[in-house]
């Protein structure tokens, strides 16, 4: 990585992080539950990585198989996190 | 086509954020959710067009392993227990982001004999530190919360001074890992000693604190995810992972403030066992009057404003379902009832507010400690199911007291306040609650779910 590129990924660090504190800071507590749960579900991002590194085509590469590793643990947190922060928000209700 | 998968990226993004957005809003949260999920959707698929056409079978097999596995907890996990399937799913992210970390850089250096460049070697030790800590952190957590390790705080000697030494080595670990690409052995000590230290970063953090500890590692999985973007030089990744590591972090602040403790503090852990000696200052024990359920139904037949205020013990108990039925009950008799809800109550933050939704009891009812708290002193009856630490008015009198000046429910302002409790035994925090020896308050023991469900059933006759 160039150092250019390398300064380019920290201003959209920087960016996105001060967009991540202004969105959270008024959240009503009601909701910090499903929030966190949802959140969670988005740091599962990293199966775009878990899927790049499934993409060796040699099966007795070690880096294939802590892809596949990678790749089912990532599923989980992403389906299991928006299933159920989704079973969550279907609870709140105001009568 | 690379600026096709770009956009796809960008889209995404766009998504995570007015997401998360809309998901700060009780009216637009579920939209907000599904919206990510798009997101999420749209990244995904963006990435398994451009692989070989013959490892896709491999990655669909993944996939469907993995989304079975998350569906089966997500569908089958009870409403009390969410706090640690969210600490489990963490968990998941952290250890993915160490594996694709490592995957990457194995791929590189060893497979095809490259040398990375000195950012790309660094980000990955990065994403192997935190992933791993993430990892073990969350499963430590996970265990304490459901019960299969001690919820106590674990602490020994000299703590404080082996995580030192272990940082202190996975920095020179790290070092001489950059200086040698070809031997992949430093980034295998690396990811052992993060592991170490997700466990014994966590051990010594009691179970209330959990609020505070399951936030963090939210945060961090973020934060893991974000530095695997930088191995990868990957924009959503690093994008989706500084929103959840902000957002984290910002939580993890809320939480210590509703518990007047820095995060240094609860992080070095201990709290509740070292504080023995200051309490036993005044010597006396608190006597405490108690109630039966007939007595109580009348008391509560009798009220025309109510209070409850849940807390983690009435998710142990199960008895969000029973305290439906008795607000309903209330609310026939045109009692007032609302809810008071203080942001540590129970296992993660909103947890209280998660079980009473799945108990049908609309949103509006449930008030924060700030908006409810001067309202106390004209309430005429508090009912306290599971709750000890945030309602002990020592928080406010006794200087002494290991919780002082945390910001605490002032319920001991009401007329008249019934607390229903196992037993005598004592909060987290380890200490004696002032407001059961107070005199408008009566203790009703027994297990909360069956004392409020016979409640119910006496009030119905009144």
């Amino acid at each position: 990585m160039t150092a250019e590129s390398f300064i380019i990924l920290l201003y959209i660090l920087v960016l996105a992080s001060y967009v991540g504190f202004e969105l959270i800071n008024k959240v009503p507590p009601t909701l910090h539950t499903p929030l966190m749960s949802g959140s969670n579900a988005i740091s599962g991002i990293t199966i775009v990585g878990a899927i790049i590194a499934c993409n060796v085509l040699d099966y007795g590469a070690t880096s294939k198989w802590l892809g596949m590793i990678a790749l089912i643990l990532a599923t989980v947190n992403v389906v299991g996190g928006y299933a159920l922060t989704d079973r969550m928000l279907k609870m709140f209700k105001k009568k | 086509m690379s600026i096709l998968i770009q956009i796809a990226y960008l889209i995404a993004s766009i998504l995570f954020i007015i997401g998360i957005k809309m998901l700060g809003r009780t009216n637009t949260a579920r939209k907000g959710n599904f919206l990510s999920s798009i997101g999420m959707f749209i990244a995904i698929f963006a990435t398994v067009i451009q692989v070989e056409a013959v490892t896709l079978i491999d990655i669909l097999i993944c996939v469907i392993i993995g989304s079975a596995i998350g569906l089966i907890i997500a569908y089958k996990v009870q409403m009390t227990k969410v706090p640690e399937m969210v600490a489990l799913f963490n968990g998941f992210g952290g250890l993915a982001s160490l594996a694709v970390a490592l995957a990457d850089f194995w791929l590189n250096t060893q497979e095809k004999g490259l040398i990375v460049d000195q950012i790309t070697g660094i980000s990955v030790a990065i994403s192997i530190l935190i992933g791993g800590v993430t990892f073990t952190g969350s499963m430590i957590a996970y265990m304490k919360l459901n019960g299969k390790v001690s919820g106590k705080a674990i602490t020994f000697t000299g703590q404080h001074l082996i995580n030192l030494i272990l940082l202190i080595a996975s920095i020179v670990v790290t070092i001489f890992a950059l200086n040698d690409f070809s031997n992949p052995m430093f980034m295998i000590v690396l990811a052992i000693l993060s592991l170490v230290i997700g466990v014994l970063v966590v051990i010594p953090i009691g179970g209330a604190d959990m609020p505070v500890v399951i936030s963090l590692l939210n945060s961090y999985s973020g934060m893991a995810a974000c530095a695997t973007g930088f191995v990868l030089n990957n924009n959503v990744l690093i994008v989706a992972g500084a929103l959840v590591g902000a957002s984290g972090i910002i939580l993890t602040q809320i939480m210590c403030k509703a518990m007047n403790r820095s995060l240094v503090n609860v992080l070095l852990g201990g709290f509740g066992q070292t504080t023995g000696g200051a309490n036993q200052v005044d010597g006396s024990e608190i006597t405490v009057k108690e109630v039966g359920v007939e007595e109580a139904a009348q008391i509560f037949d009798s009220v025309s404003s109510l209070i409850i205020v849940p807390g983690y013990g009435m998710a142990v108990a199960q008895a969000q379902h029973a305290i439906r039925e008795l607000s309903e009950l209330c609310e026939k008799r045109n009692i007032n009832v609302r809810f008071a809800i203080h942001p540590v109550a129970g296992r993660m933050p909103g947890h209280m507010n998660v079980l009473l939704a799945e108990a049908n009891i609309s949103y509006d009812k449930l008030i924060e400690m700030d908006e409810i708290n001067d309202d106390f002193a004209n309430t005429d009856l508090v009912f306290v199911v599971g709750a000890n630490d945030v309602v002990n008015p020592a928080a406010k009198t006794n200087p002494d007291s290991p919780i002082f000046g945390m910001p605490v429910l002032n319920v001991e302002k009401a007329q008249t306040v019934i607390v229903t409790k196992r037993s005598m035994g004592k909060g987290y925090a380890g200490i004696e609650n002032e407001l059961f020896g107070a005199d408008n308050c009566l203790m009703l023991f027994g297990d909360a779910k069956q004392t409020i469900t016979k409640l119910v059933g006496e009030l119905k006759e009144l």
